[in-house]
């Protein structure tokens, strides 16, 4: 006879956020970790008093999977698929922000042409992750028909990213010092058909859902963060320009060929609520698409004509041991930070990724107090937290 | 303002406590002793020309050669838009520094996240507990000697290699084509 299968237990009665809770008479509840509102694997401590909250204490971590250990592990060239895996959902910004660190370790020079084609693929992606934010949100609170409108325009840009690089999730499309493809023939006009098409859409998506009067009534004044506390916190991106704090990672510090192209950066001004609320958080990240179709017009337009993709780039990346690297870009979810210290082979020290969802999922404890339980929803929806990138 | 008037605008407040810039780096820093820090902190957050208010990352980094571990802050400030790094250095035997959590909010995360994953001790900190790793989890992973544990819970923590016993398709077509080569008959060598 074959032993009977040993079950995996856990001393539930010593776990130690149990300990950060006084429960007299109110309910706790786990909200998560597989909950359909919270994108990923996330588990929600609630304490609750009927429908008002008095506590939510979020617990991650059920996605770790030690890319960090693996960063130290692997080659520079070797880390680049794996960085595809911390925000599965904007995979182009987690490659740029690893080949901008290794790069500023050798020095290196990219490419006109690569810096231009890794906006295009930047952008393109920025769109792709705002369309899944803002159509999870609609539907997190209760409007699903505008889901399968973001869906479907996603499809379209997956496609041409699927173009571009071959994949359509995980791109893996740039390499240090510069880029694996060029963008093949005709890209341009199949990019601009793309954007006739797009900007009319977002047209069609505000009237649809941006400015709803059922949905502004939903969101307006719902968990409005104020702007010392949002810097407080350290939120980054949309989150942070909705509270109204001008910065933009591509405007303040200019990075790659941005300083060429001309865009706004889309603040919360409380147009129908609270200046910092959820729904200025939607409409930021609205905004901010018809911006990335301006930057793609100018991209497209001014592409240089030399054709060099590749620096010189070393065939052993060696760097003295200890020397350090810091890396700033503005991703999809905001403010991604790489910071590694070489090694003293060909691989680096230490890599650690400062991500945006991590940052934003430490203020959720401190705003849900008297927050009801579906305010909780739409207040994981509207931070746009993904959870790989929490959890790295 | 650049980093060289940043150290000498802390050296014009601390004096001898603050150090000289690490030279010969791209980014340079600050090591700061232990004891200072949260006072070093504060007096840049409230400062009036530094006006720190962000605590944009927090990292460590393990130097077993050196028996060091480095506890490394990455200060911004968005009404200057100036940057800062500050290094504390710990004894790797028992690395431990007062927590920064009273100073800036977003210390209270990835202060929990160093000390899961490299055991620094933040003294001071409200809640300090493991945040990736379950509580009962022996060990912090990004520490240069970590060695896993064979189980948790009854759940291993290797697996077998999926790969073993497979041979490589190009491997097989090698032998093939040498099998293959040996077979055939010689061909005559044309004088």
């Amino acid at each position: 006879m074959s032993k009977p299968l040993e079950i995996p237990t856990m001393d539930m009665e010593n776990k130690e956020v149990l300990r950060r809770i006084e429960i007299t008479g109110d309910m706790l509840l786990n909200m998560g970790p597989q909950h359909p509102s919270t994108h990923g694997v996330i588990n929600f401590l609630v304490q609750t008093d009927g429908e008002v909250m008095k506590r939510a204490i979020p617990e991650v971590g059920y996605l770790h999977r030690s890319l960090e250990k693996i960063g130290e592990r692997c080659t520079y060239n070797g880390y680049m698929p794996y960085t595809d895996r911390v925000d599965y959902i904007a995979a182009m910004f987690a490659n740029q922000g690893w080949a901008m660190a290794v790069e500023r370790l050798l020095g290196l020079q990219v490419p006109k042409r690569a810096e231009y084609c890794r906006v295009i693929a930047c952008e393109l992606n920025r769109i792709s992750s705002h369309l899944i934010s803002v159509g999870t949100m609609a539907m997190d609170v209760g409007a699903v028909t505008p889901f399968p409108y973001a869906l479907r325009e996603r499809e379209f840009i997956n496609d041409l990213l699927e173009e571009l690089c071959g994949a359509r999730l995980t791109y893996n499309y740039l390499r240090i010092g510069g880029v694996a493809f060029d963008l093949p023939s005709g890209y341009e006009d199949k990019v601009s058909t793309f954007l006739d098409h797009f900007e009319k859409i977002l047209d069609e998506f505000n009237r649809l859902i941006t400015y709803n009067e059922i949905f502004i009534k939903r969101l307006a004044h719902l968990a409005p963060i104020p702007a010392p506390m949002a810097i407080d916190y350290c939120l980054v991106g949309p989150n942070l320009r909705a509270s109204g704090v001008n910065f933009d990672v591509r405007k303040a510090l200019p990075y790659s060929v941005y300083p060429e192209f001309d865009f706004d950066v889309p603040l919360g001004k409380g147009e129908v609520g609270t200046p910092g609320d959820s729904w200025d958080r939607f409409w930021c990240r609205v905004e901010e698409m018809r911006q990335s179709c301006r930057i793609l017009r100018q991209a497209l337009a001014q592409m240089p004509k030399d054709p060099a993709i590749m620096g010189k780039v070393p065939r052993k990346i060696k760097v003295p041991e200890g020397t350090e690297a810091y890396s700033r870009i503005e991703s999809a979810r905001g403010d991604m930070q790489y910071y590694v210290v070489a090694g003293s082979g060909e691989n680096a020290h230490r890599v650690k990724i400062r991500t945006g969802s991590f940052t934003a999922m430490g203020i959720i404890d401190a705003l849900s107090r008297g927050l009801m339980i579906a305010d909780l929803v739409a207040l994981i929806a509207s931070l746009d937290v993904v959870a790989p990138e929490i959890d790295r | 303002m650049t980093f060289e008037e940043i150290q000498q605008r802390l050296a014009a407040k601390f004096g001898e406590r603050i150090g000289a810039l690490a030279p010969a780096n791209k980014d340079p820093f600050l090591v700061v002793a232990a004891g200072d820090l949260v006072e070093i902190c504060r007096f840049a957050k409230e400062d009036a020309e530094l006006a720190f208010d962000c605590l944009m990352n927090l990292s460590s980094v393990d130097w077993p050669k050196k028996n060091q571990i480095e506890v490394v802050y990455h200060l911004w400030s968005y009404s200057k838009r100036h940057a800062f790094v500050l290094k504390v250095l710990l004894d790797r035997a028992q690395p431990q520094v007062a927590s920064i959590e009273s100073v800036w909010k977003s210390a209270d995360w990835l202060e929990r996240e160093q000390f899961d994953l490299m055991g620094v001790q933040f003294e001071g900190h409200p809640d300090l507990r493991r945040i990736m790793m379950p509580d009962d989890w022996v060990g912090n992973p990004l520490r240069k000697d970590y060695a896993e544990q064979p189980q948790w819970h009854n759940i291993t923590t290797t697996r077998d290699n999926s790969l073993e016993g497979y041979v490589r398709l190009d491997e097989l077509k090698k032998k093939a084509a040498e099998a293959a080569a040996a077979a055939a008959p010689k061909k005559e060598v044309l004088q």
